[in-house]
């Protein structure tokens, strides 16, 4: 994985200097609450219900094991034993103090990490494949421009007071992990016809309040452009996008109201006396950032080697729904669930991040991955050994075996953390889980993503799940609406409301009457979302609402 | 009283006397705190009878508002050959829209930018269009809610001088500009991303 040269490093250190100075300045009332916000916010910290809240960030998604120690670490000594993974591939500390904040960041530089850009109007951390360099699917490993963009947008002087958040995602492979479509800007890396990587680029799409599938802004980018046409980009939303009003100040809206035309032209006016400029990507920078992810030292001449467990059923439904297969023969990615029933999704203690570091260090060359459906992953796992390692990360209730799952729920924080929601998430999440513990069921029941938010922030990504809750506030009183028929990945779509919200008493029985339906009408092999998109929405609504008193 | 204007990386007296608009009766529309006169509105703020009603010095170095400017262009010929009319716009005008009546705006010694609110970031792509796109070469300076957190960010975004808000002190604000010493990306003030400028 990537590593810091001085550069890197002291850019990082300086920032822990400036934010412990703007700290100081703020608590000696140098800077008001509003002015000391944005410059928090720019570092990952919200202030929270509870407690700051600070995020931090995991570029694409790659953690070294002393890197993920040090996050455990850091959860024991300045917060309570744990850390919430989030949707955009970060770690969130809930209760953190206010005045800790930079002996954190400054043991975080320590092993080349930190919060700069995790929240606030600016571009945040650059997402992608949780599989990337490892899947077989895969077309261009998209770390590599990850890296590259993510040096190039931080600290971007231009860019660090948008008019709002702004989220890049890159994907290199066939089907698309990292939502390209639902992000501000999307990449998606191909080769052309002439033999030469290049990007396919999306703009405005997003979740939140407004949801919008990204439009094709360029359909054939070549790779060392990437960095000025997003700054094209980026300059026609600085300038243009609205500032007046929070809602309506995302790309997205801005795209939409133009048109995507008229904001094409837009860009590509900026683009034109830019392009070909000094912040043109050369070959000897690509190939720098490069070498940092070549391939880890692969056994050579090994076979495929699943050793037969046949009467353990527990391992098999593990070895079948969390790994899966690898470019390298005789290797696995394994993915640690963090959904067992009871915790909250993507919630991992002290304990269990320990035991992951020390578990990457023993068997998949010291790495980590981190996904946004907010689980952990081993992406180098020899075959032969996997059961050693089931047992082993079994003892840390590492190994529930609901990957893709209906229980494998992507969850935001919700009411009992978040000031922002209308509902509590966490506990529809488990009461969920609660319902559905039996594995054959599951996964009997197959593919499925059910996501769930506390408001329409939509930071569950309900919008884009199979199944999607999201709370919302009735007269005071938490309700929750559903939807169906979203989908992430290449065929992103958007998620319909079914009818009238529900209680959160009422919310696993309308999942089960949803999940009745999807099995007594499904054809061989049709996973749940064929089979909503092939049936409709009616069958569902008839059921749930044919004897409901339901009316809110 | 000290000077609030910090010009390349001192403090330095102010030799400019920035023309103010003409008041107005136009009502600013509010909308959460914030003044809605930005760009897609379509609202033409300032307003034309406010431009008109400008009235500014007849000697020594002055800021014009851009459209009052635009206004008396023509008897102003002779003041800007002798380098005595800047212009200033807010952020959410659109120089573009002039620069073709004007010509070079390297005539103007100096370009002044206002920010009405420290979290309006527009003046950064600003900045970067007028050193960019427009070339100019002369003094580049930040008005309004200009503090010592932006101006790092300022100066990478060209601007070569900062009028610190009256009530914070500027030589405080100085210590901004050395807040990073070697930014990764290239940008107005240092073209060159960093694996250009340096070996990694
Ligand atoms: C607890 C503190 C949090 C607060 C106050 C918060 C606030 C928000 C807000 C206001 C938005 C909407 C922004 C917009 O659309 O303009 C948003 C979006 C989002 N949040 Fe959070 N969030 C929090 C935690 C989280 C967590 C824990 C996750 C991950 C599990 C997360 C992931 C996201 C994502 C992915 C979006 C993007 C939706 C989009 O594309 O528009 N957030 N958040
Ligand atoms: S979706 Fe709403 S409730 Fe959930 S974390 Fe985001 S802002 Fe908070």
């Amino acid at each position: 994985m990537y590593k810091y040269d001085h550069i890197d490093q002291k850019i990082v250190n300086e920032r822990v200097n400036q934010y412990q100075n703007q700290l100081n300045r703020y608590l000696n009332k140098e800077l008001s609450d509003e002015e000391f916000r944005p410059l928090r916010l720019q570092n990952g910290l919200y202030i929270q219900r509870h407690a700051p809240m600070l995020r931090v960030a995991i570029p694409y998604g790659l953690l070294s094991s002393k890197q993920l120690y040090k996050l455990a670490d850091i959860a024991d000594k300045y917060d309570r034993g744990y850390g919430h993974f989030s949707t955009r591939q970060n770690i969130q500390f809930n209760w953190p103090k206010l005045e800790d904040t930079p002996n954190i960041l400054r043991e975080l530089a320590e092993v080349e990490m930190h919060a700069i850009q995790t929240s606030g109007n600016c571009i945040r951390n650059i997402t992608t494949d949780q599989f990337a360099g490892v899947t077989d699917d895969e077309i261009i490993d998209p770390r590599h421009i990850a890296e590259i963009i993510r040096q190039w947008s931080t600290f971007h002087p231009e860019f660090a007071l948008l008019p709002r958040k702004f989220k890049i995602a890159i994907t290199g492979s066939s089907k698309d992990r990292a939502l390209v479509q639902c992000h501000d800007i999307g990449l998606e890396f191909f080769i052309n016809t002439n033999n030469k990587m290049s990007i396919k680029v999306w703009v405005g799409g997003g979740l939140g309040r407004t949801p919008i599938i990204g439009s094709v802004i360029k359909n054939e980018l070549e790779w060392e452009h990437i960095l000025t046409y997003c700054e094209a980009i980026l300059r026609v939303y600085n300038l243009y996008g609205r500032r007046d009003n929070m809602y309506k100040a995302r790309i997205k809206i801005l795209v939409k109201s133009l048109g995507i035309e008229a904001f094409k032209k837009l860009v590509e006016d900026e683009w034109r006396y830019i392009k070909n400029g000094p912040n043109t990507i050369n070959v000897e920078e690509l190939s720098r950032v490069k070498k940092y992810f070549s391939e880890p030292d692969y056994k050579k001449d090994i076979k495929n080697n699943l050793k037969d467990h046949g009467s353990n059923k527990a391992f098999n439904q593990w070895l079948s729904r969390s790994t899966k297969g690898h470019k390298k023969t005789g290797y696995r990615a394994v993915t640690f669930s963090l959904k067992e029933t009871g915790c909250a999704p993507g919630d991992a203690s002290s304990t269990q991040m320990k035991a992951v570091s020390t578990l990457a260090d023993a068997y998949s060359f010291g790495e980590i991955r981190v996904s946004h459906e907010q689980n952990l992953i081993l992406a180098d796992v020899q075959e032969d050994r996997l059961y050693e390692l089931w047992i082993k990360a079994k003892e840390y209730h590492l190994v529930t075996p609901n990957i893709g799952l209906l229980t494998d729920i992507i969850c935001c924080p919700g009411g009992d953390f978040c000031s922002l929601a209308n509902a509590k998430s966490i506990p529809i999440a488990q009461s969920i889980q609660d319902l559905f513990d039996d594995m054959d069921y599951l996964h009997d029941i197959g593919d499925l993503n059910l996501n769930i938010s506390g408001c329409m922030n939509a930071c569950g990504h309900h919008h884009v799940g199979h199944i999607g809750i999201l709370g919302v506030d009735k007269d005071g009183s938490e309700w929750y609406q559903v939807t169906l028929g979203g989908n992430q990945g290449n065929f992103a779509s958007i998620g319909k409301v079914i009818g009238p919200s529900f209680s959160a008493e009422e919310m696993p029985v309308i999942v089960k009457k949803i999940i009745e339906v999807y099995l007594n009408n499904r054809q061989k092999e049709e996973i749940f979302i064929d089979c909503v998109s092939r049936i409709g929405l009616e069958p569902f609504k008839n059921y749930i609402y044919k004897d409901s008193e339901v009316t809110k | 009283m000290t000077s609030q204007l910090i010009k390349g990386k001192d403090i330095v007296k102010d030799d400019w006397v920035i023309t103010e608009l003409a008041e107005t009766e136009q009502v600013i529309r509010m909308q959460a705190g914030k003044v809605v006169a930005f760009k897609l509105s379509g609202e033409d703020y300032p307003a034309s009878k406010q431009v008109k009603e400008t009235i500014f010095s007849d000697t020594g170095k002055v800021l014009l508002p851009l459209k009052v400017f635009m206004l008396h262009q023509e008897k102003l010929k002779e003041r800007l050959a002798n380098e005595e009319i800047g212009i200033w716009f807010s952020t959410h005008e659109e120089i573009h829209k002039f620069t073709e009546a004007i010509g070079d705006l390297n005539h103007f010694p100096l370009i002044a930018i206002h920010v009405e609110k420290f979290a309006d970031g527009r003046i950064f792509s600003i900045g970067s269009q007028l050193r960019n796109k427009y070339n100019f070469k002369n003094e580049l300076r930040a008005f309004g809610d200009v503090l010592r957190d932006q101006i790092f960010f300022l100066k990478r975004s060209g601007f070569d001088s900062y009028l610190i808000r009256e009530d914070r002190n500027a030589k405080d604000a100085i210590k901004g500009l050395n807040d990073f010493s070697d930014p990764y990306q290239g940008a107005s003030d240092i073209l060159e991303p960093v694996w250009k400028r340096r070996k990694r």
